[in-house]
């Protein structure tokens, strides 16, 4: 636990003194927010449709991080020196997924607000309650998924697309379920609580992939 | 689990009543059809120091990875401080200390940072730190990111690094490489033979490094060409190794 | 050198698998056009099913299969394991295509589409499928055969058990609920038709089997040969491996 409070106060130190991606996610959703804007033509939007645009700009931000996430530790010798500490290795999967559900959890103070104002007809805040429990199983989903992938992707060549190419149909079902569980909430008259049909989905996909990750990600790191 | 003492060690003419540090048997790594170590045995006491000689691509930093626990063996045995590799690497990590080519630090952190993180992850002190930063000389520019730092700067900090928490082994790959000479000299206490602990080292400079060694290993193509003591290494070995 | 060490013949039985693949593919075709009664909805295009369902199913359990092998080479570090997985996963995204390619056939005879998104089994399959396309680029592009075994039995392991995973979420997303007519279990199939699928299916399997099998003999021939000819020749005789997503 404590090696995970380390790295994670690492991460973000690094990224306070970096601002590499955590302002590059919220600047590509809030751009993404502007084209879907001139795409549709329309003023605004609500319903599945405006569930499925929050759950896309944040999917395809969310994939900026996940690009990064493991860049310093592999360009700057980051693995070499937490493998050679007495700590154990299944740490460093944990204080990443918790590093990036921080990065995402940032990246959403900055996006939903904004897509409120630009996109959304009708307005968050009878609904707030339960978009935000819908995004936290999200990031749930987005974070473990995405830590593996990019551990993966990091020690290949051509990194930046193997990242993406295996993290989107991976985290489908978990997108599905986002964009279904959402829906409601952003109706004009739609319900205040998300269905819990699609809640139960996206936790027991958390579940799932959180334990296998955990179990296989020590494969990673191996020489 | 004491360290065994060998029966008959290969090639220790010198100090064979202390322990072995390191033991290798039969040693063996490849990579992909590549063979970058064959069958490399070799005993080092504790307290000794190896010095391992070879031109570029002769197996030395895949020596000194294997040793850090980096790298698996694909055979042979290979045994640090008393305990079996890759099998019980996680009771050698943490008792030994790697400088490399890479200094393994943060490049947007300071050195500071860079050393707090790696004495948090070591569970050492922070007192440690200051008192590190303080012998090589970086009080000054300990709060200054990595990478403004010139690279015999970057070098002082990775001594620091690989010294944090006293290391009963040092594995150096060309230790003094970026150092200047008075950077050298305030190394020495921690990384020289006046550290008082084993060390594995190689070296761009082989004379040097014979002058340092109690044992020398040398590498042709991954194969051991020579091992003995520094005395029975003379000009003819050290033109075959890299004439 | 690892794979001299391996005394394992991949070639042994594989005649008598072909011939009861043959034999049983031959009667199931049989069955198929001269026994199984004609569709009363779908008339003669129906027949494809025969085809489709088990080309699907298979794939799907060859996916399984590979992740399950994975698991074996994650836990050994022997190369062979590797190898099973990879065939394992490579023999199913063939069939995996076929599946697809007849699915979407058999949509377009019968709904007018070559692609329908109401029908959760033809989308999960879609979904599986691009998630097991990305196997081999992953292989490619990492060199060093040692992490690429490593990093694509992780794969191989989390994307098996992404398979039926992704059938619930899919299943459930699905609104509308189609009439279906035929279902996998074949619990609403005339008796006729349902022997005509399951001696389809177990043709289909056996197909797979055999294809397994005989991959893995000529890949173990062929990595046999270069052990020996190194062996004998030396390392100049051999010619430097390529950069394959292949097990070498």
């Amino acid at each position: 636990m404590r090696t995970v409070a380390t790295i994670v106060r690492k991460d973000l130190l690094l990224e306070l003194r970096t601002l590499e991606t955590v302002p590059t996610m919220g600047l590509f959703a809030i751009a993404t927010f502007v084209i879907f804007h001139f795409g549709f033509n329309r003023p605004s939007i609500q319903g599945q449709l405006a569930a499925g645009v929050l759950t896309v700009t944040l999917l395809f931000a969310g994939m900026l991080g996940v690009n990064r996430l493991f860049v310093a530790e592999r360009e700057q010798g980051g693995f070499d020196g937490f493998l050679l500490a007495p700590v154990d290795r299944t740490a460093m999967f944990v204080a990443k997924a918790a590093s990036l559900l921080v990065f995402l959890i940032v990246l959403e103070v900055i996006a939903v607000p904004a897509f409120a104002l630009l996109l959304l007809q009708p307005s968050v805040g009878r609904s707030l309650p339960g978009l935000v429990a819908v995004l936290a199983l999200a990031d749930v989903a987005l974070a473990v998924i995405g830590t593996l992938v990019s551990a993966i992707a990091v020690q290949t060549r051509a990194r930046d697309l193997i990242g993406p190419l295996l993290g989107l149909p991976l985290l489908i079902p978990a997108l599905l379920a986002t964009a279904r569980a959402a829906g409601p909430l952003l109706a004009v008259h739609g319900s205040s609580a998300p269905p819990g049909k699609w809640m139960a989905i996206l936790a027991l996909y958390d579940l799932v992939f959180a334990l296998l990750a955990y179990a296989l990600f020590d494969y990673l790191l191996e020489d | 689990m004491r360290p065994r003492i060998l029966d008959d060690p290969p090639s220790t003419s010198s100090a064979d009543t202390a322990p072995a540090a390191i033991e290798l048997r039969g040693l063996t790594r490849h990579f992909g059809e590549r063979t970058a170590l064959q069958d490399v045995t070799i005993a080092v006491p504790t307290g000794a120091t190896l010095a391992v000689l070879g031109r570029n691509g002769a197996g030395k930093s895949t020596l000194l990875r294997i040793l850090a626990t980096l790298l698996r063996p694909h055979a042979g045995e290979v045994t640090v401080l008393g305990e079996p590799l890759p099998r019980r690497g996680f009771a050698v990590r943490g008792r030994l200390g790697l400088l490399g080519h890479d200094p393994l630090l943060y490049r947007d952190l300071s050195g500071r940072e860079n050393l707090r993180y790696h004495a948090r992850l070591h569970g050492v002190s922070p007192d440690r730190v200051e008192e590190l930063i303080v012998a090589v000389g970086m009080e000054r520019r300990a709060d200054e990111a990595v990478r403004l730092l010139s690279r015999g700067m970057t070098q002082r900090l990775a001594v620091c690094r690989a010294v944090l928490h006293q290391p009963e082994l040092l594995l150096l790959d060309e230790p003094r490489a970026h150092l200047d000479p008075a950077a050298a000299v305030l190394a020495e206490p921690l990384i020289g033979a006046g550290a008082g602990v084993t060390r594995v080292l190689t070296s761009h400079d082989p004379r040097s490094a014979l002058a340092e060694a109690d044992l020398v290993l040398g590498l042709i193509d991954g194969r051991v060409a020579f091992a003995g003591s520094p005395q029975g290494f003379g000009d003819a070995e050290l033109r075959e190794l890299y004439g | 050198m690892a794979s001299s060490k391996q005394s394992t013949t991949y070639g042994r039985g594989l005649r008598g698998l072909a011939t009861a693949t043959v034999a049983s593919i031959g009667l199931a075709l049989a069955l198929v056009f001269f026994y199984a009664p004609l569709d009363a909805d779908q008339g003669f295009v129906q027949k494809i099913f025969y085809i489709h369902v088990p080309l699907a199913t298979v794939s799907l359990c060859g996916f399984v299969f590979g992740g399950v092998l994975a698991i074996g080479y994650l836990r050994t570090g022997e190369k062979r394991w590797d190898l099973r997985s990879y065939v394992a996963i490579h023999m199913a995204l063939i069939f995996g295509v076929g599946g697809l390619i007849t699915g979407s056939i058999w949509a377009k005879a019968s709904w007018g589409h070559w692609w329908v998104w109401n029908e959760p089994t033809l989308v999960s399959f879609l979904i599986v499928l691009l998630l097991f396309a990305t196997y081999q680029p992953l292989r490619f592009a990492i060199e060093d055969p040692e992490r690429q075994a490593r990093y694509a039995s992780v794969f191989a392991v989390v994307a098996g058990a992404f398979v039926p995973l992704n059938f619930i979420a899919v299943r459930l997303a699905q609104q509308y609920v189609h009439p279906r007519v035929l279902t996998l279990g074949g619990g609403n199939l005339p008796g006729s038709m349902r022997l005509t699928f399951s001696i389809a299916l177990v043709g289909i399997a056996l197909l797979y089997v055999t294809l397994w099998k005989y991959e893995m003999a000529a890949k173990n021939a062929r990595m046999q040969i270069r052990a020996l000819r190194r062996a004998l020749l030396g390392d100049d005789a051999v010619s430097p491996l390529r950069r394959s997503a292949a097990p070498s």
